[in-house]
């Protein structure tokens, strides 16, 4: 536990070298982040500095309902840096899955921590929050997860949401969602949240937040649903590599056929990517060694709110919640379309029953005027 | 010799009704049929490099144009509901007097559910829209809303133009892209149910009434019976001069 204290005291940089990473890798490190986030080329220069110079942000990482796959994300980075930035500090903090230290050794840990870095320190949740039944459904050390979120909340400077559970409640959310899991934003109101959506999000995307907060001091720009707009700016399908196949009306419709072979666009198979904000189709993933429609499966918009119920993920039209049957809106469109018309017909067979007497009426007269026109 | 009413041809539909009625229903059926194509696209996989091929880039091309018409046509028509006239006014379409609900109950009673009408007062007979069918154009009014907001706020993402970018809020609004196209597409179905009503009333009431409802879309002219007309012998029509 004794290096948590030396290490906070430590620059970014300072703590790389240590590490045994050349300048070399660092500027490289340090240049992709600058593409990551967004930035001019011209920009590298200002991220390195702020790793040169500042000290290490504290980070606290609670895990509440989730599968920690989000962590398991965050590890796999194929650049180490990318992880080391903001894990190995966490690590010395509070992570509760990759942290040594356990028990009441690592509550005190992160009561430590809290107490020095209070208003400093940068919350990142994983996990949505179970509130029914006093939030019984997830309890660590005895305490619900409403209760430990309050309190790690109240003295951080920001809030990370990591994935969509915390961001937006999570398949552990999808109806009837029997815990009432919810996410960070319907708890805590009074800090400014940070969403990092996506089952799990990618590692470049969860790091570059934490860089551009320390690079510029200042919490990155947020779209309405308080998703970074440099990683979540753009959907998916907009800058999709098969977007050219989607204008040219080149589909695949099933996985094993020649069209999906020579990579045509998977709208038909029920991608999501025209309805999800991620830079997945941008950064790719495992250093961009790939990204789903790149492996030939369609986007299930895992970084949306509600894509849990918005399924089945491989069609293009979901099926209407709340119903209890299967089924879509062309469905019912269909029936209700149908029942238009039919009983449009049968209003016309009843028309001419029920007003037969007028109808006769006015033929009878309509007659008579033909027998009366005068000749010409 | 049996007597027939004498009817008056009477200008109700103006120039501007009967425009955004056609250019409507022009765009509505090219966004219905090319909402289709595009929700479900045939895969016609021409053996071509993609660069040239561009045949489902121009279907969501002639929807969006179809859409903007579709707009315009329904700001003219606002515009319109101030400036035209009586039939046109905005009034028409809110039932807000006791005369409008009554109205509303005799169409209801009697030419949806084909009662037989005892009185026969002329009055209950509507030179413009009758107050239930004006009611109903009102709804679609407030769907055609939803709709042009949810299709705009779907283009705004890939849009530069300042009159689309405006209803980039509704995305969040409703929770996301995934919900907003969803009500995009089963509205489609509310307009389409729309039309078959519509229709149909349109022809029943020409059938019953036989005063030329379907071609006053056309000429905007309806024949009124002549007892509804101040008669005015000294009326030179505009025509003959």
């Amino acid at each position: 536990m004794g290096k948590l204290q030396k290490n906070t005291k430590k620059t970014y940089y300072e703590d790389i070298s240590a590490k045994g990473y050349s300048r070399r890798d660092f500027v490289k490190f340090a240049t992709y982040m600058t593409a990551f986030m967004g930035l001019e080329h011209s920009m590298v220069g200002q991220v390195v500095k702020a790793m040169e110079t500042k000290k290490r942000l504290p980070v606290i990482w609670e895990h509440f309902q989730e599968c920690t796959g989000c962590s398991e994300s965050f590890i796999r980075s194929d650049h180490p840096l990318v992880a080391d930035v903001v894990l190995d500090h966490i690590s010395l903090d509070y992570t509760d899955t990759l942290m040594a230290a356990a028990g009441h050794n690592a509550e005190e840990a992160k009561h430590k921590s809290m107490k020095e870095n209070y208003g400093n320190y940068i919350l990142v949740v994983e996990g949505a929050i179970p509130t029914k039944d006093d939030g019984v459904y997830c309890t660590i050390a005895g305490r619900t997860a409403v209760d430990i979120l309050k309190e790690s909340a109240a003295g951080a400077a920001a809030i990370l949401t990591f994935g969509s559970c915390a961001a937006w409640g999570g398949v552990q959310a999808a109806h009837p969602n029997p815990t009432g899991s919810v996410p960070v934003s319907d708890i805590i109101k009074n800090k400014p949240i940070i969403n990092i959506p996506g089952c799990p999000p990618i590692s470049e995307v969860m790091t570059g937040v934490v860089l551009h907060y320390l690079t510029f001091g200042t919490l990155p720009e947020v779209d309405d649903m308080g998703r970074p707009k440099q990683f979540y700016g753009k959907r998916i399908h907009d800058s999709c590599y098969r977007r050219p196949h989607f204008d040219a009306g080149q589909f695949a419709e099933s996985y094993d056929s020649e069209e999906a072979k020579k990579g045509y666009c998977l709208y038909k198979l029920g991608c999501r990517g025209p309805v999800s904000y991620n830079a997945c189709s941008t950064t790719g993933w495992n250093n961009g060694v790939s990204f789903p429609i790149q492996s030939g499966y369609p986007c299930i918009g895992c970084s949306e709110p509600d894509f849990w119920d918005n399924g089945p993920f491989v069609k293009r039209l979901t099926n209407i919640p709340e119903l209890g049957i299967e089924a879509t809106a062309d469905d019912i469109g269909k029936v209700v379309l149908g029942a238009t018309v039919a009983g449009a017909a049968v209003h016309a067979v009843a028309t001419n029953i029920a007003k037969r007497r007028e109808l006769k009426d006015t033929s009878k007269h309509g007659k008579s005027n033909l027998e009366h026109l005068k000749e010409e | 010799m049996i007597k027939t009413y004498n009817y008056k041809r009477v200008y109700v539909w103006q120039l501007p009704v009967r425009l955004f009625h056609w250019a409507t229903v022009i765009s509505m059926i090219t966004l219905i049929i090319t909402g289709f194509i595009i929700a479900n696209p045939p895969a016609i996989n021409q053996n071509v490099e993609a660069t040239n091929s561009y045949w489902f880039g121009m279907v969501r091309l002639i929807h969006f144009s179809a859409a903007f018409i579709a707009i315009a046509v329904a700001l003219l028509r606002l515009y319109w509901m101030f400036a035209g006239n009586k039939f046109a006014d905005w009034k028409n379409f809110i039932p807000y007097s006791k005369k409008g609900w009554k109205n509303i109950f005799y169409v209801l009673k009697v030419d949806v559910l084909l009662r037989p009408d005892k009185e026969h007062k002329l009055s209950n007979i509507s030179i413009g829209h009758n107050h239930l069918a004006a009611t109903s154009y009102f709804v679609m009014a407030f769907i055609f809303v939803l709709q042009a907001m949810s299709g705009l706020a779907l283009m705004s993402e890939t849009s530069d133009f300042w009159f689309t970018k405006m209803f980039a809020w509704v995305l969040p609004f409703f929770g996301g892209d995934i919900t907003v196209r969803y009500i995009h597409h089963i509205l489609t179905w509310v307009f389409m149910a729309f039309i078959v009503i519509h229709v149909y009333l349109v022809l029943y009431h020409d059938y019953i009434e036989a005063r030329g409802e379907t071609s006053a879309m056309l000429s905007g002219y309806k024949f009124v019976r002549s007892e509804r007309i101040i008669d005015d012998e000294d009326y030179e029509p505009a025509a003959s001069k």
